[in-house]
């Protein structure tokens, strides 16, 4: 009797599944290129990915239009298949099996963030399908022994961990109190890049002595840090550190405002994605602030020019960005660059070629020099930080002299 | 963890006043959507998983508000009017249809409303963090060491005045009592005449604005994001399972405690904890009632 | 026997499928693990009337059981997941093999164990409660895994890898899906078809007239439960291994969506039939990857009013449309003088 119905359910299941195909995408089409990434449009991560995709379109249409990618003679566009991972790491595992295998795709762009990276990591080994990748930092990606993934960005011990360096050069200077009674609180965001940076930043407090008393993991659906920062007043230490994505940012500076957290040294992540120094001008004053990017890097090259160039030209084509590039989205340019000069030098679509041609990158971009180490990180480019002054402006601080201690807030 | 308990007894006490006020404050938030849940549920049987969801709309509601320049505060009247009237759209068009069936369609269905709801502001106000300034006054105590914002008081001030109007509204109006007489059985309301669908109808309605006020003053205390509502939820729903239905001073207790209790967990056990406490307390009245009720050999229903 | 019929195409499909469509193997994976997932909340949730959201913790604390197995039988698991990376994993074919059939094993095992004590706790809950309290427990497991250095807390577990060559890689897990998806399915078959599945019903039809019968509830409940929990770690220790990375959130507690999508899948199909969840997971899965290839940005919007549309307009699932359609074909008996007078009312 359920003979017509197990056919027919066959039947149905075969074309559901076969509806399913996308038309199979070559990697090279013609004359385009295919990348495909598959980043965060929904969920948790997907201030940043939208970030990321632009910075992305922005570099393949500059790179589209000033000439495309020449290889053999012939000139090539370049062009993204974006799928959106919901900020799941197993989905975007799942997304890049299917990029590799149903859209025939051979070359990755990175999703955002290191937990996408660290699932999607696997796949593109599995498959040997390079990545170039700019916002997966976590120095636990370069120590497994991947061939195939290559970050643009500098990696997660560089966040905060140095501003602990400049502290403790200060503090000398000033003869505010000697190093090792410093004393530090900490707030990390539970995942791999935030306690990614935190295992940096615990390593170089044990080098320079400095005691931790609050080491806090926020969850990553509260919107709440009042009982860490309660903990914070009373113990009155002299470093706060903060990480946590734009999200942890912004739940930071608001409530930094709310209790008039005031304390020497204040240094969180993302505050330019966050916008702090535009939505909370009071308590971001004076927070210090670790940026892949600045805008006015003298490197130069002949796709964008230099950094404020580049700033320039994002800014009139995203308007909605005036007050501010985030890092993220520059460092995504800089990904499709390494692509363009790896597929020239290469002058070749085969990817171990193509693989070993981005593995000897050497380049200087507005972003900055790029070169990979063995492990796939680059080592050519340092990390950058800034202050947040009184009038929402950032300045640069390439010593300890140039900080402006203690922080003067006013709420 | 013994540390933390020495610095909160013996070295800072002056923190247990800051912790205290802002349980208090946060209780007062949650206080306000459990009983909007309380309400549906012990009306309607219906269990809202998308509580919370309603709690953030209201949220972006006010910020909508803020950015068109009124003070979320003076729009509070017009945001609860227009969740009203959204409660009653989504009465008419999902949950009316779910009342009478088990009680996994109702939670099903809400949670597909939770879904759809959490994307459409997800697509209209994007993933970032938003917030609303009140542009109040920030209070101190202790030499600074204890901090009290204005708009927190008021928020407190608002609950209270909306969780009175609402019980006098039960009480007092015709409609009050018919919502009650309905809870209490809504085959009998029938015959004497209630028209139990108007009566589901106005209570999804004012579950609805409830969340929504509750909404506006998390927009002015904490930070909105289209995917915060789950949490909402979880929170009532140990809450209102807690405290058990139809017993809006219990609600308002198990609130306060709630408030307390994650305070407290964030600081002596480490902010990792602090959701995570919310639930220790739902399984913890859990338990505690399970055993209560097989002294009795009977169940938890 | 037309049953026949529909193992069939099942197995021809589940053999077949992957050797005529290579590229989406990995879809057909997770659809068996969708399946596993769906059976196995039906035996208490459908057949015993026990609606649990917190089956979901079973599939986490396996992968993680698992994975600590892998793992720590090799090398000291805190310096493994030590953020830095310590240590440069390398397992031997013979390592990973043991590793992983030990994993599985100890992850089903350990569940059950898991389920028996949290049976404990919960079973004395009812309805509503019940639902709520189980969705407490799996919130639970996913922060307090999350606070638990020595398994990576929020940064997670890198699984070893798989040493076979590439094209093998995604075979190797569909095969154990399948395997799995099929064993379980035998047992529950096989237990409904034995008292279990009357006394099962009759829990879910009436504890207390149950109970008064002398049927011993609380076992039943357990041991219901307890081979539900096994299927579930044994599907997390494979679901891990295949996604190659694990964290608390998103991978092995994924609460908010698979924890209340195998809720749906069995509603979708039909609650309470050995085929319902099975339908209604195929269903569910085909829909779900559509929505995401087609509707790009909208997808949860579209998933979310399905939702919605399956729950209000569609509640007995496609199992129970076809029983009242063909009551026939399903050995109901019809007496048409009764339905034609309700159809009058």
């Amino acid at each position: 009797m359920f003979k017509k119905y197990s056919i027919a359910a066959g039947a149905a299941l075969a074309v559901g599944l076969a509806g399913i195909v996308a038309p199979a995408v070559a990697k090279v089409e013609g004359d385009t290129i295919v990348i495909g990434s598959s980043l965060s449009f929904t969920g948790k991560y997907s201030t940043n990915g939208f970030h990321t995709q632009k910075g992305y379109d922005f570099a393949v249409k500059r790179i589209n239009d000033t000439g495309g990618v020449k290889v053999g003679g012939k000139s090539y566009k370049i062009k993204v298949v974006y799928y959106d991972d919901e900020s799941t790491p197993s989905r975007a595992s799942q997304l890049t099996e299917r990029l590799v295998n149903q859209d025939g795709v051979k070359f990755m762009l990175g999703p955002y963030s290191s937990s996408m990276t660290k699932a999607v990591a696997p796949v593109t080994e599995k498959y040997k399908v390079p990545m170039v990748e700019a916002e997966g930092a976590s120095r636990s990606l370069f120590t497994q022994g991947y061939r195939y993934i290559f970050a643009v960005l500098s990696t997660s011990e560089f966040y905060l961990a140095p501003v602990l360096d400049l502290i403790a050069e200060r503090t000398k200077k000033d003869g505010y109190k000697s190093v090792s009674d410093l004393r530090i609180a900490m707030a990390f965001e539970n995942d791999p890049f935030s306690l990614d940076v935190r295992a940096g930043v615990v390593d170089t407090a044990k080098k320079h002595g400095m005691k931790i008393v609050i080491d806090d993991k926020l969850p990553a659906d509260l919107s709440d840090m009042s009982a860490t920062l309660t903990k914070f007043k009373a113990l009155k230490p002299d470093i706060l550190l903060v990480s946590g994505h734009s999200k942890g940012a912004a739940t930071a500076a608001r409530q930094f405002e709310e209790m008039k957290i005031n304390t020497r040294y204040v240094s969180i992540t993302h505050c330019e994605s966050a916008k702090v120094h535009v939505k909370f001008p009071k308590s971001a004053n004076g927070l210090l602030c670790p940026t892949q990017w600045l805008t006015n890097l003298p490197n130069s090259e002949p796709i964008f020019g230099n950094a404020q160039k580049y700033d320039a030209d994002f800014k009139k084509a995203y308007p909605e960005y005036k007050t501010g590039i985030p890092y993220q989205t520059t460092q995504a340019s800089a990904a499709v660059l390494v692509w363009k000069d790896a597929f020239e030098r290469a002058n070749s679509f085969d990817t171990e070629k193509v693989r070993d041609a981005i593995s000897a990158t050497d380049m200087n971009t507005f972003y900055g020099p790029i070169k990979f180490s063995e492990a796939g990180n680059n080592i050519a480019k340092p990390m950058f930080y800034r202050q947040i002054q009184p009038d929402g402006s950032y300045t640069n601080i390439v010593s300890h002299k140039d900080m402006t201690v203690p922080r003067k807030v006013s709420y | 963890m013994l540390d933390n308990l020495q610095l909160l007894f013996v070295y800072a006490p002056v923190m247990n006043v800051q912790m205290i006020l802002d349980g208090i404050f946060i209780g007062a938030v949650f206080a306000l959507a459990a009983y909007g849940l309380a309400l549906v549920w012990g009306v309607m049987n219906v269990k809202n998983l998308a509580q919370g969801d309603f709690v953030i709309m209201g949220g972006y509601v006010a910020f909508t508000a803020h950015n068109i320049g009124i003070h979320p505060v003076l729009a509070l009247p017009i945001i609860a009017i227009v969740m009203f009237l959204y409660g009653l759209v989504v009465y008419q068009l999902v949950i009316k249809r779910v009342i009478d069936n088990d009680m996994f369609v109702s939670l099903l269905a809400t949670f597909g409303l939770s879904l759809f709801m959490q994307q459409v502001m997800n697509l209209i106000y994007g993933p970032e963090v938003q917030t609303v300034d009140s542009h109040m006054y920030i209070m101190t105590m202790f030499d600074d060491f204890v901090t009290v914002p204005t708009v927190k008081i008021v928020s407190l001030g608002l609950a209270a005045f909306f969780a009175t109007v609402i019980v006098i509204f039960m009480t007092r109006s015709r409609m009050g009592q018919a919502i009650r007489a309905t809870a209490q059985d809504a085959r009998a309301a029938r015959v004497l005449g209630i028209d139990t669908n108007k009566v589901y109808m106005f209570t999804f309605g004012l579950n609805s604005a409830i969340c929504g006020i509750a909404g506006v003053l998390v927009s002015m205390i904490w930070v909105l994001q289209p995917f915060y509502g789950i949490v909402y939820a979880l929170r009532t729903f140990a809450i209102v399972t807690a405290a058990g239905l139809g017993n809006l001073p219990g609600v308002i207790t198990m609130s306060f405690i709630l408030g307390w209790v994650e305070q407290y967990a964030g600081i002596v056990a480490g902010a990792e904890y602090q959701i995570a406490a919310a639930v220790f307390v739902l399984i913890g009245v859990l338990s505690w009632r399970q055993v209560q009720m097989r002294r009795q050999r009977q169940v938890v229903r | 026997m037309n049953e026949k019929l529909i193992y069939i195409g099942l197995a021809a499909f589940g053999i077949l499928g992957p050797i005529a469509f290579p590229d989406y193997i990995i879809q057909f994976a997770v659809l068996w693990i969708m399946v596993i997932m769906a059976s196995t909340w039906d035996i208490t949730g459908g057949q015993m009337g026990y609606n649990s959201l917190g089956n979901i913790a079973f599939f986490g604390v396996g992968m993680y059981i698992s994975a600590c197995i892998q793992v720590s039988m090799f090398y000291d698991l805190g310096d493994f997941t030590a953020s830095y990376g310590a240590i440069k994993p390398v397992f031997t074919d013979l390592q990973y093999y043991t590793g992983l059939g030990l994993g599985i094993v100890f992850a089903g095992v350990g569940c059950s164990l898991f389920s028996l004590l949290l049976g404990l706790a919960v079973f004395g809950l009812r309805g509503p409660y019940f639902a709520i309290g189980t969705l407490g427990v799996a919130v639970a497991a996913r922060e307090i895994a999350g606070t638990i250095d020595v398994i990576g807390a929020g940064a997670g577990i890198a699984m070893p890898f798989l040493p076979l060559p590439i094209e093998y890689r995604s075979a190797f897990f569909y095969v154990l899906c399948f395997i799995l998806a099929v064993f379980a399915h035998l047992v529950i078959r096989w237990l409904f078809k034995t008292q279990f599945g009357l006394a099962a019903n009759a829990i879910r039809d009436d504890e207390d007239k149950a109970e008064a019968m002398g049927i011993p509830t609380l076992r039943y409940k357990q041991v219901g439960w307890a081979i539900a929990a096994f299927f579930m770690g044994c599907a997390g220790a494979v679901f891990g291994n295949m996604v190659g990375y694990i964290e608390p959130l998103e991978v092995a507690f994924p609460v908010a969506t698979f924890g209340i999508f195998m809720v749906a899948m069995s509603l979708l199909g039909g609650k309470g039939t050995l085929w319902g969840p099975v339908l209604g997971a195929i269903f569910f899965h085909v829909v779900k990857e559509a929505t995401w290839t087609y509707l790009l940005g909208l997808q949860w919007v579209v998933l979310g009013l399905i939702l919605i549309l399956n729950i209000v307009y569609f509640q007995q699932g496609i199992m129970g449309w076809l029983q009242a359609k063909y009551p026939e074909r399903f050995g109901i008996a019809v007496d048409e003088s009764t339905s034609a007078s309700k159809e009058g009312v």
